[in-house]
């Protein structure tokens, strides 16, 4: 039997006149790749947002490890954010100022390792992503590509528990598109660190050990029938 | 394409004489390859030796095509068993799926479960051809590669249609 690494139940978030969910549940065990599927606009990244802390809902509960996200107080939720878990977005969301190999190493530093053991093992992180020739470029001299595989080295460095993506794939062509869902998933599966895939493509939600479908701020699980 | 229980699933929706049976087959499903008279009549007497359908009028004259059929319980069932098991994930379904989703609507049941079921199929057929591929060669890769961007059309077609069946539903129900 697994344990459920994040339980969310009966979720409600509303803006203005708008459900953007409206009833949501869902479990992640630890180290499974998750994937949330749905039609635009079904709120899938509210989804995303609600369990990763960063928006709280109107109602419902989400309990991470056992403990209520929702009645955490901010800092202690911030910390958990920066302690716990990994983020990708569909533009990787690097901070431009920096070099690539800084933004790696950004999250150890916030964690307060020293500068020298967090550059070291950022350009290790590179070179497991196959982009070490970009550690000294800033990321505005990236291709998109290499811009997500270093965005992925990122959210990973700090071997967090768990990784949320929301499209992370979604700026790329199928080939680069592929080579991130790859080295996201061995990563991740190395780390043993679970992940939540948002992303409407069928072909990145294979990389998923199993799916459920948001439509119109509901979760429907549909079990495929064994062969 | 599953001539009976295409039948079977007109049927349910309303008795009908076998002409009858092939003329709405025919306009809903057979656009490209109406069926002969043949099919019509040996697909009927197979459903009716399975207890699938049975005769519930006869007109006055002489002919098969004076009989008019309907489902029986047993076929009932038939067709809820049909459209519950998702189809073989394989390139150009698009009938046979086409043809579940339109016979739920007109028998009332969920045509939006018929479309997650199989969408849920294919997701786990396009799981083990990644799995294969992320673990094979080159050639693996591009094998593949290549079922998965068919099965991830057939998927953008279920979701097509999920997103429309409201209009579906209103255009196929009298
Ligand atoms: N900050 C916000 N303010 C107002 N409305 C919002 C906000 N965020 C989301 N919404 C609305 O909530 C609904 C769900 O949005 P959400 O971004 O979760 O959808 P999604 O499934 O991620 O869509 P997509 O695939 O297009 O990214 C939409 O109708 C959206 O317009
Ligand atoms: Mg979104």
């Amino acid at each position: 039997m697994t344990t459920p690494l994040l339980t969310a139940t009966a979720l409600h978030k509303r803006y203005g006149e708008t459900d953007a969910l409206a009833g949501a549940d869902l479990t992640v065990t630890a180290g499974e790749v998750l994937a949330i599927m749905g039609p635009s606009g079904s709120g899938k990244s509210t989804l995303l947002h609600c369990i990763a802390g960063i928006v709280t809902p109107d109602s419902g509960r989400i309990e991470y490890d056992g403990v209520d996200m929702t009645a955490m107080s901010d800092s202690r939720r911030s910390a958990l954010r920066r302690t716990e878990f990994g983020f990708v977005f569909q533009f990787g969301q690097l901070v431009p100022e920096l070099t690539c190999l800084e933004n790696v190493a950004l999250p150890l530093r916030m964690n307060g390792v020293a500068r020298k053991a967090a550059e070291q093992r950022a350009a290790d992180w590179l070179a497991k992503l196959e982009v070490s020739d970009v550690a000294r470029k800033r990321p505005g001299q990236v291709s998109g590509g290499q811009g997500q595989r270093v965005a992925v080295a990122r959210a990973l460095v700090a071997e967090p528990r768990l990784l949320f993506a929301d499209e992370p794939t979604g700026a790329l062509d199928s080939l680069n598109g592929e080579a991130v869902m790859r080295h996201l998933t061995s990563a991740a599966a190395e780390l043993g660190t679970a992940v939540v895939l948002v992303t409407h493509e069928a072909r990145v939600a294979a990389y998923s050990h199993r799916e459920i479908v948001v439509r119109d701020g509901r979760t429907r699980t549909v079990v495929a029938a064994a062969s | 394409m599953a001539i009976g229980q295409t039948f079977l699933g007109l049927l349910e929706a309303k008795p009908r004489h076998g002409y009858d049976l092939k003329r709405a087959y025919d306009e809903r499903f057979g656009a490209d390859r109406p069926l002969h008279y043949g099919q019509v009549y040996a697909t009927l007497s197979r459903l009716l030796k399975n207890g699938l359908v049975e005769v519930d009028g006869v007109e006055p004259g002489e002919g098969p095509e004076r009989k008019r059929y309907a489902i029986t319980e047993a076929g009932i069932t038939d067709v809820a068993g049909w459209l519950a098991t998702p189809e073989k994930p394989e390139p150009y379904l698009q009938n046979t799926l086409y043809a579940k989703v339109v016979l739920a609507l007109l028998t009332g049941r969920s045509a939006a479960e018929v479309l997650d079921t199989q969408r849920a199929e294919h997701l786990r057929f396009m799981r083990d051809l990644t799995h294969r591929k992320t673990h094979g060669d080159l050639a693996d890769q591009l094998i593949c590669d290549f079922a998965l961007f068919h099965l991830e059309a057939d998927l953008r077609w279920l979701e097509l249609t999920a997103a429309r069946l409201d209009q579906l539903r209103a255009e196929v129900t009298p």
